[in-house]
């Protein structure tokens, strides 16, 4: 009875106050899609770098036909500087910091090439005389990076020394910095949330003051005289939760599944099912807002 | 079933307290009138009684509790023992007669067959039947107080308290509205009532507990709104007025459920 009693004065709250709730609902919606993409982000530099962490290497790139840097000057690389150069990979000094190492040739380089841009047109414009040759190096722990770099950038028949784990380390720091934006804007997003919320519940207990006042008098309850005020809030943030997860779920979906991963196929992107993940997670940060801020406004607005 | 001991209620420092050392007890049963000048403290009073306000100093007793020692959460209870009316009816506009008077069930978690039951009941008492479907505007005044007098009774609160119930309303219709509050009293609900209305008081010969400037000055049985013989004191039932000829004791028929304007 109490319960059916509460439902119907949610429902009468509701519709009383429609515009608002309307809008408690866009706004929870808005300010929770932006937490949502910074979470997603979050999902994605994790993928990546679980992906990527275990294949990237130092590599050493031995100079080639065009190549124009000072290790360079005798031209591309002869087998003896490349000989040195093994050797010294396999010098105390320097084995005791990679676990192991790699030689790809010019023809092996191509294949690569060719497998991680299968369907890209730049496969067909490249010659495995273009692609350097060069030694893939697995360091024990790639932060020593320095002391490789160090060893090798000067010696003859090195073009460069490339560390790909800082090329990624730049990337995500760009994710990084797009998913802090992504948390600010949600920040204040949620502020404008909680006060529209406020707001909205302020209204709704004043509009209803003489049925508050008569439950009072009659001797409700606090909570039968508060839940309903309180669910209306929960509720609109809720749907608002809900349409923030179904919008990450259509962009992992529809913009990922669909579209980024035809461009760039190489890349592992999170799968729709994961966004999920977040979704109870917005839920439960969007109705405890609702909850937190409709109560504390009823403590000030609202006699029991 | 209401005590009052040294009851003090101070609302603005600046200002002389609303009730000053009020010392007053309404036994189970009894109907009171509390009169006295506006500003005279009897809403203080009631305000006191329902825990909407706590006193300055000393202590309020309701059904033998201390209203301070209830803890807030349990402060519904105590008013579910207490009924309330008002000069200004209260009533919910959108609801029908019986649903405001199943509004009071409703809220306390009252199953909907004792509700079908207990309405119905309730709006006999008060002389209301076959106006059920009613909504407020469709009422005279009276009729919105008795709807309000049976939301205040249709949970069988042991009080009654009423503050100006017939403020609004013509002498008439005010004696129907006392004939219904007389009845609830005789099926053994304290009745407590604030009002201004002499002609009232003097009709109904019930105790008259006078307030002036938060100070009990009288406190008679039997009594008229204004005392023949003014005694200022505390102690309560001072003076037995029945002895006096020259104002006749009510009809039967005053407070009865047929007077009254809205009668058919
Ligand atoms: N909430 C309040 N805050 C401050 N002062 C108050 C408050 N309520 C009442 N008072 C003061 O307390 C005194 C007693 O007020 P109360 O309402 O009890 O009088 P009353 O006897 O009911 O008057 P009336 O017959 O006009 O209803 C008055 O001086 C009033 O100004
Ligand atoms: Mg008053």
């Amino acid at each position: 009875m109490r319960l059916a009693f509460i439902l119907s004065e949610i429902g009468s709250g509701l519709r009383r106050n429609v515009t608002m709730v309307i809008s408690v609902i866009l706004v929870t919606f808005v300010s929770l899609t932006f937490v949502g993409a910074a979470g997603m982000l979050q999902l994605q530099i994790n993928q990546m770098k679980g992906y990527w962490y275990d294949k990237v290497q130092v590599a050493i790139f031995l100079c080639s036909d065009g190549s124009t840097a000072s290790g360079c000057a005798t031209g591309p690389v002869t087998p003896e500087q490349q000989d040195n150069l093994q050797r010294l990979l396999e010098s105390p000094a320097v084995a005791q910091y990679i676990n192991d190492f790699q030689f790809e040739s010019k023809d092996e380089a191509y294949k690569h090439f060719k497998d991680q841009f299968s369907n890209s047109p730049i496969v067909d414009s490249v010659t495995p005389d273009q692609l350097p040759a060069s030694f893939r190096i697995n360091m024990k722990d790639p932060e020593k990076y320095q002391i490789i770099s160090e060893t090798f950038s000067s010696q003859p028949g090195v073009e460069t020394v490339i560390d790909q784990r800082q090329l990624l380390e730049r990337l995500f720091s760009a994710m990084n910095a797009a998913s802090l934006v992504a948390v600010s804007v949600a920040g204040v997003m949620i502020v404008c949330a909680i006060l529209l919320i406020a707001t909205t519940i302020r209204l709704s207990a004043f509009s209803r003051r003489r049925e508050t006042g008569i439950m009072r008098l009659v001797g409700a309850s606090k909570t039968v005289i508060q839940l309903p005020f309180i669910l209306e809030g929960v509720i609109a943030a809720v749907v608002g939760a809900a349409l923030a997860s179904g919008t990450l779920w259509a962009v992992a979906h529809f913009f990922l599944g669909e579209y980024l991963s035809k461009q760039y196929p190489d890349t592992a992107f999170i799968s729709p099912g994961q966004t999920l993940i977040l979704a109870p997670a917005l839920l439960i940060l969007g109705g405890s807002l609702a909850g937190i801020s409709s109560l504390l406004t009823l403590r000030r607005y609202l006699r029991v | 079933m209401i005590r009052f001991e040294n009851v003090t209620k101070v609302y603005d420092q600046q200002a002389r307290p609303a009730l000053d050392a009020v010392n007053l007890e309404i036994d189970r049963g009894e109907f009171a009138f509390l009169v006295g000048a506006s500003g005279s403290g009897k809403s203080t009073f009631l305000r006191l009684v329902l825990k909407e306000d706590r006193a300055s100093s000393g202590t309020v007793y309701v059904a033998g509790q201390n209203v301070a020692k209830i803890s807030s959460w349990r402060v519904p209870r105590l008013r579910r023992g207490i009924g309330v009316v008002f000069q200004d009816f209260r009533l919910l506009p959108q609801k029908n007669v019986f649903a405001n008077v199943a509004f009071a069930m409703q809220v306390i978690g009252k199953s909907r067959s004792v509700i079908r039951d207990t309405v119905p009941e309730v709006l006999k008492t008060v002389g209301l039947e076959g106006k059920e479907n009613r909504l407020p505007h469709e009422l005279s005044g009276g009729e919105q107080q008795r709807v309000a007098i049976a939301r205040a009774v249709v949970n069988r609160p042991g009080i009654l308290l009423a503050d100006e119930p017939t403020g609004n309303l013509d002498p008439t219709t005010s004696m129907g509205i006392m004939g219904v509050l007389d009845k609830i009293n005789q099926n053994g609900t304290t009745v407590v009532m604030a009002t201004h209305d002499d002609d009232i008081v003097n009709e109904m010969r019930k105790r008259v507990v006078e307030l002036k400037n938060g100070v009990v000055i009288r406190d008679e049985a039997k009594a008229l709104y204004t005392s023949m013989i003014p005694i200022v004191g505390q102690s309560r039932r001072l003076k037995d007025a029945s002895g006096r000829e020259e104002i006749p004791p009510p009809s039967p028929a005053a407070y009865s459920d047929d007077a009254g304007e809205e009668q058919r």
